[in-house]
């Protein structure tokens, strides 16, 4: 199974991304019209919404990707910014 | 004999599991070794008397346990590491004074990163000391729910890095708002007829008036709940609830009140004028004989400047209805959108029946009591509408 992953990692035109965590590990995390950030437990739970964009932060804990999260404009736009942790399964 | 031991347990354990939690950087781990070292504790210390250092010892006695167990579970390396220098031998530890670090523990424990109830769980469970079976049988849920809560939060303050830490100063603010949240819960969960929660939040309370003790906001919470709780004997009577203005005064607790006040007064030196500072200065003038309505009006004014909330609107209104008459306090009530909050509904009987409006009072105290569950206060309701009904009867 690895060695199936690892071939997709390396076909052309594939940027490979780190392993995601569990979704009951997530943190879910919004920003109100005050400028308060609200951060909830648990994965970001929306049936219409969709998905647009991610990206990989390598932070020293959950705080400091919080307030990374915080300054995506999504996030005071009605939307929300999923955090998961990268996970290493093998 | 156990209960001596269990009273030394009592502050310790959360100062031990706080360090092994640091030392460690793991929750699930620091737990399992701190129960084995209570446990040893318990067998020895009957049998070899106290040691000179208690707390000591137990961290000591845990961090062996738990070296163990990394040695035994190959699998946990990493971990072994940080208890080992790079030539095996193991790291020293200063055994006579360890830093408290359970300030770092309640903070990484009510992370908002974390559900409520997780939150309040986790918190009874590594501060307080409570056994998981007492927290669900205090929350009213099955031991495996609770247990399960407990599991999962562990779980994932590792898994997604929540830190062990007091909080940076520009998150500070927030997060021991979120800190006195989850003690308010545990003391309004008591305030219901729980007193052993209601106990827990007030030593939890006491704690984080040492831990912080230039906060205003944490002596107002704690001046709060104990004027709240003095009046815990007068509550009920039989079982039944019984009305501030009903209720026998010499049942108050005297001396907690006169703790409560001096909290107060420690809070209002430090200028506080918080939500909580405001709530115990309303439960303080609840404690005088005649009570000063016209001034506890004024303050649930600016209480609800302050949070906006519409329960406090409801208390302003009651508050009012003294000093204005029922009238008054009746229009303040009815410009609230609350209809599914039982209290709405009660006070809105009271004052329609102070007003003499008897068909519109029962139909109000009919539908706060469709909307509670709790015996005592069910059956509160049914005595005024007996009343009510003899008046009917009456007229």
């Amino acid at each position: 199974m690895y060695a199936d992953y690892g071939a997709i990692n390396e076909t052309p035109g594939v940027t490979p991304g780190p392993p995601m965590g569990l979704p009951e590990n997530a943190t879910t995390v919004r920003v109100d019209e005050g400028g308060k950030t609200l951060i909830t437990d648990g994965p970001f739970v929306g049936m219409k919404e969709a998905v647009g964009g991610f990206f990989v932060l390598e932070a020293d804990d959950l705080d400091a990707a919080i307030e990374v999260a915080a300054r995506v404009p999504a996030a005071r736009y009605g939307g929300a910014v999923e955090i998961r942790p990268a996970e290493t399964y093998w | 004999m156990v209960r001596t031991l269990d009273q030394v347990f009592r502050e310790d354990w959360g100062r031990v599991l706080a360090t092994l939690i640091s030392l460690l950087g793991d929750f699930e781990l620091a737990e399992e070794a701190a129960q084995e070292a209570f446990a040893i504790a318990a067998d020895h210390w009957l049998r070899d008397g106290t040691p000179s250092n208690p707390r000591a010892w137990l961290i000591r006695t845990a961090r062996n346990r738990a070296t163990d167990r990394i040695r035994r579970n190959r699998t946990l390396d990493a971990k072994y590491g940080l208890l080992v220098n790079d030539d095996g031998s193991e790291v020293q530890m200063a055994t006579t004074a360890f830093p408290d670090e359970r300030l770092e523990l309640i903070f990484t424990c009510c992370h908002p990163a974390l559900a409520i109830e997780a939150q309040v769980a986790l918190t009874l469970r590594t501060l307080g000391g409570l056994t998981t079976d007492e927290i669900a049988r205090a929350f009213l849920v099955p031991e495996r729910t609770m247990a399960q809560r407990l599991v999962r939060a562990k779980r994932k303050i590792k898994a997604a890095g929540i830190p062990f830490r007091v909080p940076p100063p520009h998150q500070h603010r927030e997060r021991l708002g979120a800190v006195l949240a989850v003690v308010y819960l545990i003391f309004n969960e008591g305030y219901v007829g729980r007193d052993e929660l209601a106990a827990e939040a007030i030593w939890l309370g006491g704690a984080l008036t040492e831990f912080l003790p230039d906060e205003p906001e944490i002596h107002g919470l704690l001046a709060m709940m104990l004027l709240n709780d003095s009046r815990r004997e007068a509550r009920f009577s039989g079982g039944e609830l019984v009305l501030l203005a009903d209720q026998d005064r010499s049942q108050w607790d005297t001396t907690q009140i006169a703790a409560g006040r001096a909290e107060l007064d420690r809070a209002l030196a430090l200028g506080g004028r918080g939500p909580f500072v405001l709530q115990a200065a309303i439960a303080s003038l609840h404690a005088d004989t005649p009570c000063d309505w016209a001034q506890i009006a004024a303050l649930y004014g600016e209480l609800t400047r302050l949070t906006g909330s519409p329960v406090v609107e409801l208390n302003r209104a009651i508050a009012v209805a003294e000093t204005e008459g029922p009238a008054a306090g009746l229009r303040i009530v009815d410009a609230l959108g609350l209809d599914d909050f039982r209290y709405l509904h009660s006070t809105r009987g009271e004052l329609l029946r102070r007003l003499g409006r008897t068909d519109e009072a029962r139909d109000a105290y009919l539908r706060a009591r469709q909307l509670t569950d709790d015996g005592a206060e069910r059956r509160f309701l049914e005595r005024q509408l007996t009343e009510l009904a003899g008046r009917t009867g009456a007229g």
